[in-house]
């Protein structure tokens, strides 16, 4: 009786101490979602994802869009992510799916972009059988993310989720892949979350070492001709202020790598404009020039240092990054400063005299006069892709965000358009995406509904996404694609023109479709142009027609861009202005390295 | 030039596929690589050996600390640690050789775990130098099979900070 009596007291205890109630695998991803404050979820349904899907259905605090292609959910999710600073998010399903999903992800990674991808998965016991939809996707993406997980148990999932938002914004930011087996999502779960993720072997330094900051400013102060050269971790860390302001302060011209363009305003008196292969001449020639070079989120590339041995010799380096990684890895740097950049400015703005530099200003000066950024109009000839560009930046200006596809056009849109805020410019910088611009666009219309999304596009990139109209279209997304269009692949062909004797292989389209036509069947509207008189009207009439709309600029497929430093070659064997001919005749007619 | 990495890794699966990844990424030879658990389960130490450029080496050690699952890298240089390595040998061994080849296995401390009409099976261990000079030493009478474990590594205890490496 008595044994009976502490059994009973017992059972009557337990309920205080009851375990957190169990949930569903979808539940929890559900819920985690709207916990890391996601709005849009980017994605592709599959049988495996039924049960998320189902939820999407129910609720409505998370939109979700269906897109066409889930490549084009990857570059949306970074469209979103770049535009607005916060995490992008895909979902996918298993194999297909998943795998469709790889250029964006390595897109992201190499431009370290914060997005999160959810990929369905064939359940646990069925995982490595080569069953239906399988693929493994987590080795797959193993070097493109900057971490994944394949999740074994409903238990672990709420965990994993929000370490995955953490990595992927954290730090230096970057994509996180995570796996989710069909059973995970099936089955029930604990919904129980640390306060705080702690990391054991992931501590970012935000905090630049005191030393290294004071190191900095003393070269600043001793330095003649300073140069900053700002990438795109600076607009990650949101240093634009700090840039301004040092480079204000201590009057130090500054020049923007292709991500880095809107980090510092195009227009400003300092500003020397993007440099590296077709970058302004005179940004390339200040680099050749400098005393001192101070690096901000940028990472050396060679598309932008050229032949890295011969790149800024005069100058000693100042490197400013998270990632540790990136400093010393392609030049060496004087004064290495692993933090984030703006916490790293901030101090050492705190430490900086106004300085003026009348020399250096006056010798930046007569560079820009001596090697002007220009393009050839003539009367009667066919619209010049740069002058629509510029149209396009007087009449939208900083209404616009602007996106580019990859190709000439991409480097016309840096070189011409007005950037006064960051953000403004969002390009595929390290992998060069073709197709990436067209969805970030749509990717970016969500992001910033105050702002026009406008697709600067060639025609050879937006064939590889053009059936996202239709996703635009669905959801009434106002992005307008600039399609600047030559019917031939530009980059490619300019290269054939410098450096193989003008023979055009396998780059000219000898079909194209008609892309007002493709427009109106999609439900959207187009117009196409060939006058230049045209440009400004037909510009208004794109940006006052609601909804997605196609402008086909037909404009000139033998124009070059020009600055250009052939690729593996020095600064100094730049080619500042056409001149083929000479080019062809010169050292330069040997096809580079790559 | 050599360098010895040793890395505290978290033991998850396909961790140590993502460390051997990063090598070969970077088109890097690792000339050895030893796992195995720790002191405490949750750890694997990997210990590899790669051949490259003093600066590439030092890159390698970043990208390594970069990812998620490794908690600690070292470089360590050759005298301030202890690194070790097995060796399981067979020599051909005909009887007129039989005895002078096991006085050459005794002087180092080889013990012989196998033996047939022409062959001794020999375990050796030691560290780099001494398991070079062992197979050199055996080199002569043909070596017919061999497996190496690749060195594992410990830093020693209570080196005083201002020990200047020697390699």
């Amino acid at each position: 009786m008595a044994v009976a009596t502490k059994a009973k007291s017992q059972t009557a205890k337990q309920p205080t101490k009851l375990k957190p109630q169990k949930i569903s695998g979808a539940e929890i991803v559900y819920r985690s979602l709207e916990r890391e404050g996601v709005k849009y979820v980017f994605g592709h349904p599959g049988a495996i994802l039924l049960t998320v899907l189902d939820l999407f259905l129910k609720r409505s605090k998370i939109k979700h869009l269906l897109i066409r292609h889930e490549q084009c959910a990857a570059h949306m999710a970074e469209g979103y992510a770049r535009a607005s600073g916060e995490v992008g998010v895909c979902l996918t399903t298993s194999g297909p799916g998943a795998t469709n999903l790889i250029t964006g992800i390595t897109d992201a990674y190499m431009d370290s972009i914060p997005i999160v991808c959810f990929t369905g998965q064939v359940a646990t016991s069925m995982v490595g059988n080569d069953a239906f939809q399988e693929a493994d996707i987590v080795g797959m993406t193993r070097t493109i993310t900057k971490h994944n997980y394949l999740v074994k148990s409903t238990d672990d999932l709420a965990e994993t989720i929000q370490e995955a938002f953490y990595i992927a914004r954290t730090g230096r930011p970057g994509p996180v892949l995570v796996d989710l087996p069909k059973d995970v999502l099936l089955g029930d779960g604990d919904y129980q979350l640390p306060e705080k993720v702690d990391l054991r072997g992931y501590k970012p330094t935000t905090k630049g070492h005191p030393r290294q900051i004071q190191r900095v400013a003393e070269a600043i102060e001793k330095s003649k001709q300073p140069l900053l050269y700002v990438g795109g971790g600076a607009i990650h860390a949101e240093a634009h202020p700090e840039i301004v302001k040092l480079a204000e302060t201590a009057e130090i011209p500054v020049t923007y790598t292709l991500l880095g363009a809107g980090a510092f305003p195009s227009a400003h008196e300092l500003s020397l404009g993007m440099l590296g292969m077709h970058g302004t001449a005179y940004a390339n020639y200040a680099t050749m020039e400098c005393d001192l070079l101070i690096a901000v989120g940028a990472r050396f590339d060679d598309r932008v240092t050229g032949k890295v041995s011969e790149f800024a010799t005069r100058a000693k380096i100042i490197h400013i990054d998270i990632d540790p990684t990136a400093i010393g890895k392609n030049k060496t740097a004087d004064i290495p400063v692993v933090g984030d950049a703006r916490q790293v400015l901030v101090e050492v703005n705190k430490l900086i005299k106004p300085q003026e530099r009348p020399l250096w200003k006056k010798r930046i000066q007569n560079l820009r006069t001596e090697y002007p950024l220009t393009f050839d109009s003539p009367e009667g000839a066919p619209i010049k892709p740069q002058e629509a560009i510029v149209a396009l930046s007087e009449e939208v200006g900083d209404k616009a965000i602007i996106t580019t596809e990859v190709g000439q056009h991409q480097m016309w849109a840096a070189q011409f358009y007005n950037f006064t805020f960051p953000r403004q410019f969002i390009s595929s910088g390290g992998l060069g995406t073709m197709g990436f611009g067209f969805p970030a666009a749509i990717g970016v219309a969500l992001a910033r509904p105050d702002k026009l999304a406008i697709d600067i596009a060639g025609d050879g990139s937006f064939q590889m996404v053009m059936q996202e109209i239709a996703t635009a279209v669905q959801y009434d997304i106002p992005v307008k694609v600039f399609l600047l269009n030559n019917a031939t692949l530009g980059m490619v062909r300019q290269w054939q023109d410098l450096f193989m004797d003008r023979r055009f292989s396998e780059v000219d389209f000898e079909s194209s479709p008609d892309y007002v036509k493709l427009a109106e069947a999609f439900g959207a509207s187009g117009r196409r142009i060939v006058d230049k008189d045209d440009i400004r009207p037909a510009i208004q009439e794109m940006i006052n027609t609601p909804g997605p709309f196609i402008l086909d600029v037909i404009v000139d497929p033998d124009e070059l861009v020009f600055p250009m430093v052939p690729a593996g070659g020095a600064t100094k064997d730049m080619i500042v202005r056409d001149s083929r001919k000479k080019i062809l005749q010169g050292k330069l007619s040997a096809l580079p390295d790559n | 030039m050599r360098q010895v990495y040793s890395i505290l890794v978290n033991n998850h699966a396909g961790v140590l596929s993502h460390v051997a990844g990063l090598f070969t990424r970077r088109g890097y030879n690792i000339e050895s690589i030893a796992a195995g658990p720790t002191e405490d389960t949750t750890i694997t130490r990997i210990v590899i050996v790669a051949i490259g450029e003093e600066n590439e080496l030092d890159q390698i050690a970043k990208q390594l600390r970069k990812l998620y699952d490794v908690r600690e890298v070292e470089q360590i240089s050759y005298n301030q640690a202890v690194t070790r390595e097995l060796v399981l040998a067979t020599i051909k061994a005909p009887i007129t050789k039989r005895s002078e080849i096991i006085q050459l296995a005794n002087a180092f401390g080889a013990q012989v775990i196998n033996m047939t009409d022409d062959t001794v099976t020999l375990e050796a261990s030691g560290n780099d130098h001494k398991v070079r000079t062992l197979l050199k030493a055996f080199e002569g009478y043909g070596i017919s099979q061999m497996a190496r474990t690749g060195m594992i590594s410990l830093p020693y205890d209570g080196m005083p900070e201002d020990w200047e490496p020697i390699a």
